[in-house]
């Protein structure tokens, strides 16, 4: 390109016409290259400045009380059933649709009302478990319908969004449907949140053992969390129950837990405090839990129990359909030790209803 | 449009009047195409959200396979039956018999790709190079001898056909290959806006990302082993048509050479006016098939794809196709003896001596471990077409090709790896879209690893049978409470019990633990466990094929419930 505008003219001599430049292409070429090797040597040096060891993204620091206030004259604890022995003509009660909303809205009612625990334009995660690939008979997974009654409740409540969720063990997609939850809430008008690898974020659980987690996102970003674990027999624990259910919004190489899982309970406890617990003893799993998948697993309870202190729930439980006392579930302790709740439920106001 | 014309010396003689039929082809390409990619796009699990309940395929992912009458022809030499829809390929094999290779040119997404990409624009092939590389060649007979080779071996009970049939090499390089890619390369760039600190960017980016998610992109991100492999082969393979057009299509396709064999008899031709041709090319410029279509060569049938492309270029109008006429043609493969007895030879020789080998009964990969459904390893082999819709249908990305651990017969058929993904208890997903019966199609309740509602417990599928490591294990080695195994036990009364122990730790301690063992007569072979142990790369807990209940003589236990 360069030289093409030259002109022979100018050779007087008799020196053949060399392809030179003029001075301004000259010095045009040369900003040029100069600017080029001014940005390399800059950018170059930039760059090198940048080279830092990587660091982990620092974890947020969070604790997260959901509670709300105590008032006296509503109960810690409550538990509502049907009648489960059997009938008058000596027939074994069976499962009839509509009984888990109606435990769910007595239990409500027996605490306070939902209003007591959400309030106008709040954003609730319903935490039910969804862990598993299995239909609801099976009683691996949360019952759908009482699931779907409290969706409704916040609705009445006033919330702005019901967001209904879990990391699932199974694959998700499968355990949202055949659990029939994702079904049923949506039909409640719940959003359902599939579990999604990218929306995780690290956190500072500030636990004994749990030090630095990924959690799912929406569990950070509620404004009320509603725990809806159901009751199953565990090999490891004797009994997975409410806190248990704090495992589902874990993400990461969870399977560690495992290894010291009453300090991992507890932790997690300290670190994810609900408003409102409501566990599914509707069926229960009496053997091969948490998995189950056999008919003869499943014992027919018929019962929901609710409040606001995890650990009095849990502890009752375990003692109601295990027999497990609270030195067989050390996590009790030590969650009673951190002011999360008591072990000691008798001593409690529960408040008892019966339905027919 | 057909059009009847005055039909001197009494012979029936009907002209196809040239006018759109290259948009008309252009227009069926592009359908086909697009309901091909559509249908490997729902070759995924996509519940619906509204109604619960048991989660099978709804969408006829297959549809392409069973219209396939090479995996038709090779299924029914191999099993001497036709498995389930293949009967459907007769809806393209009897018009090919009176109409010719219209499948190749109208309907076949991958010739549909290779004559896309054959008519971009290249160095390599201009003017007269492109002329002379349409005019026939002597070696597009090479997929003739691919197709007797293929078919010997499936009487011989292999179905390697299927590494060439293009239905398989499709599903097998996007499914496996190219689609991952595709979702990787879109999570990338939606990654930065959608973790962008601008909320109208990140919005854009998080809807963008729901938009896609609806429609082509994975629930989750699918990894293939040899899915490089796969990807850069398809890759080769198409660079190769941007050379020369339709190289595979000519050259290698079995079930083009099997179509090209049936059209001998169609009644469809190419008519040549041998009076009005100037020998001016331009019908070779744009020719698909390399059938020669130029006048004063006899027209090559069984190559020409029905493109119709030589039809819409011939500026004289010396070209048309007509039924019924009677000219100088060659209507069967150029083949010769020499070469129909190389593929003979070739199909006759490679599954005896592939058996020959050890594998198959002899020395069986530990880790092979087929999916539930399948049928012994034989039956297995002599259907299984290597298509991938298996792999890419399953949930847990479980289900991979192998390398070597079915043999080299075996290779790219399907292998569970637990450590990826392990077999979902309740899914038969891959036995739905298996094409061939290689995974025999069950119901859940045939699977038998959850007891139905109000159900009698049926014999159930076993894949193999977990093991321990003792030496890796927590409770045994490391002194450490463990069990997540016991708790991701599938079945019930659960395969993996426990057995309370006293451990002593390093500092002397007495420490009360529970130590997993396997009852190998409850274990189905799912992996969960394996899946689930915190040992990742090498898990205390492993399946090995022994045990499956697909193959008598692979057996441990003489009694197992």
């Amino acid at each position: 390109m360069a030289g093409n505008q030259h002109n022979p003219d100018q050779d007087v001599d008799s020196q053949p016409p060399a392809a030179g430049l003029t001075r301004r292409e000259a010095m045009l070429q040369l900003l040029r290259v100069g600017g080029i090797a001014a940005g390399a040597a800059g950018s170059g040096v930039w760059f090198a400045q940048q080279s830092r060891r990587p660091v982990p993204v620092r974890a947020e620091q969070a604790r997260r009380d959901h509670r709300v206030a105590a008032v006296p004259e509503w109960p810690a604890l409550t538990v509502v059933q049907f009648p489960v022995g059997q009938d008058a003509a000596g027939k074994d009660p069976i499962a009839q649709a509509g009984e888990p909303q109606l435990l769910v809205q007595q239990a409500l009612k027996n605490l306070g009302g939902m209003q007591r625990f959400v309030s106008r334009q709040e954003v609730v995660v319903i935490k039910p478990n969804i862990a598993w690939d299995r239909t609801p008979e099976q009683a691996a997974n949360t019952n759908p319908e009482l699931v779907a009654e409290v969706v409704r409740q916040c609705w009445h409540a006033g919330a702005k969004r019901v967001i209904v969720t879990d990391v699932s063990c199974n694959e998700a997609r499968r355990c949202f449907h055949r659990s029939g939850i994702e079904a049923a809430t949506r039909a409640a008008g719940a959003e359902v949140i599939l579990p999604d690898p990218e929306l995780f974020r690290e956190v500072e659980l500030g636990g004994v053992v749990l030090k630095s987690w990924p959690i799912f996102i929406p569990f950070l970003e509620a404004d009320k969390i509603i725990n809806l674990p159901i009751a199953k027999h565990h090999e490891l624990t004797g009994a997975t129950l409410g806190m248990k259910n704090w495992f589902g919004i874990l993400g990461g190489q969870r399977n560690r837990l495992h290894q010291q899982i009453h300090q991992s309970l507890a932790d997690l406890a300290s670190f994810m405090m609900p408003t409102l617990t409501i566990m599914d003893c509707y069926r229960i799993l009496l053997r091969n839990g948490p998995t189950g998948g056999n008919l003869e697993d499943v014992s027919l309870k018929k019962t929901v129990v609710a409040g606001t202190d995890p650990v009095a729930l849990d502890a009752y439980v375990a003692k109601a359909y295990w027999n497990l006392d609270s030195e067989h579930l050390p996590y009790l302790q030590m969650a009673a030790n951190r002011g999360l709740g008591t072990v000691d439920f008798d001593k409690l106001n529960v408040k008892f209803s019966q339905l027919s | 449009m057909l059009v009847e014309a005055s039909a001197p010396r009494k012979r029936v003689e009907m002209i196809v009047v040239r006018s759109k039929l290259p948009l008309l082809r252009r227009i069926s390409q592009i359908f086909f195409l697009l309901l091909f990619v559509a249908l490997l796009l729902f070759t995924s699990l996509r519940p619906s959200g509204r109604v619960a309940g048991d989660i099978h395929m709804r969408v006829p992912v297959r549809l392409f396979f069973e219209w396939d009458p090479l995996v038709a022809v090779a299924n029914a030499l191999a099993t001497h039956a036709l498995y389930r829809g293949l009967l459907w390929s007769l809806i393209i094999l009897l018009p090919t018999l009176f109409l010719g290779r219209f499948f190749c040119g109208w309907i076949c997404p991958m010739g549909t790709l290779q004559h896309f990409v054959g008519s971009l624009p290249s160095e390599a092939k201009r003017g007269k190079q492109r002329i002379e590389s349409n005019r026939y060649k002597r070696w597009q007979t090479g997929k003739y001898v691919v197709l007797i080779a293929g078919l010997v071996a499936a009487f011989f009970g292999s179905m390697a056909i299927g590494w060439l049939d293009p239905f398989s090499l499709l599903v097998r390089s996007f499914g496996l290959a190219l689609l991952p890619a595709f979702n990787f390369a879109v999570r990338a760039l939606l990654a930065p806006l959608e973790h962008s600190h601008y909320t109208a960017v990140k919005t854009t980016g998080e809807s963008l990302h729901t938009a896609l998610q609806a429609t082509v992109l994975d629930f989750r991100q699918a990894h293939f082993a040899q899915g490089l492999v796969l990807g850069v082969l398809f890759i080769v393979i198409l660079w190769a048509s941007m050379r020369v057009t339709r190289i595979w299509c000519r050259a290698i396709c079995p079930l083009g050479a099997l179509l090209g064999a049936c059209s001998r008899w169609s009644i469809l031709g190419l008519h040549k006016d041998a009076s009005s041709c100037d020998k001016c090319n331009r019908c070779l410029l744009h020719c698909q098939g390399g059938d020669d279509p130029i006048g004063g060569a006899p027209w090559r049938k069984s190559e020409c794809l029905m493109c119709m492309n030589c039809v819409g270029s011939c500026p004289h109008e010396s070209l048309s196709f007509r039924l019924f006429r009677n000219e100088r043609e060659v209507a069967s493969p150029d083949l010769g003896r020499r070469r129909t007895l190389t593929g003979l030879a070739a199909g006759a020789a490679v599954v005896p001596l592939m058996r020959a080998n050890t594998g198959l009964g002899k020395s069986r990969h530990e880790r092979l471990l087929r999916p539930p459904g399948s049928l012994d390893e034989n039956d297995f082999l002599s259907r299984c077409i290597r298509c991938g819709e298996c792999m890419k249908v399953c949930p847990n990305n479980s289900l991979h090709p192998t390398w070597d651990e079915a043999g080299i017969e075996g290779l790219w058929t399907p292998t569970l790896v637990p450590r990826i993904g392990y077999c979902e208890p309740s899914c038969v997903l891959c036995s739905e879209v298996c094409p061939t019966g290689a995974i025999w199609q069950i119901t859940p309740k045939e699977k038998g690893w959850v007891v139905d509602v109000g159900g009698q417990q049926s014999q159930p599928v076993r894949l193999g049978t977990a093991f321990y490591d003792r030496g890796r294990c927590l409770p045994w080695a490391l002194a450490t409470e463990c069990i997540v195994c016991e708790e991701w036990c599938p079945v019930s009364p659960k395969a993996i019990y426990v057995e309370e122990a006293e451990v002593i730790d390093s500092l002397g301690n007495v420490k009360k633990l529970k130590q997993p063992r396997v009852d190998a007569s409850r274990c189905v072979g799912c992996g969960a466990c394996e899946y689930a142990c915190p040992l990742q790369e090498h898990p205390a807990v492993y399946v090995t094929s022994i045990g499956e209940s697909r193959s008598p003589a692979s057996q441990i236990l003489l009694n197992r419930k």
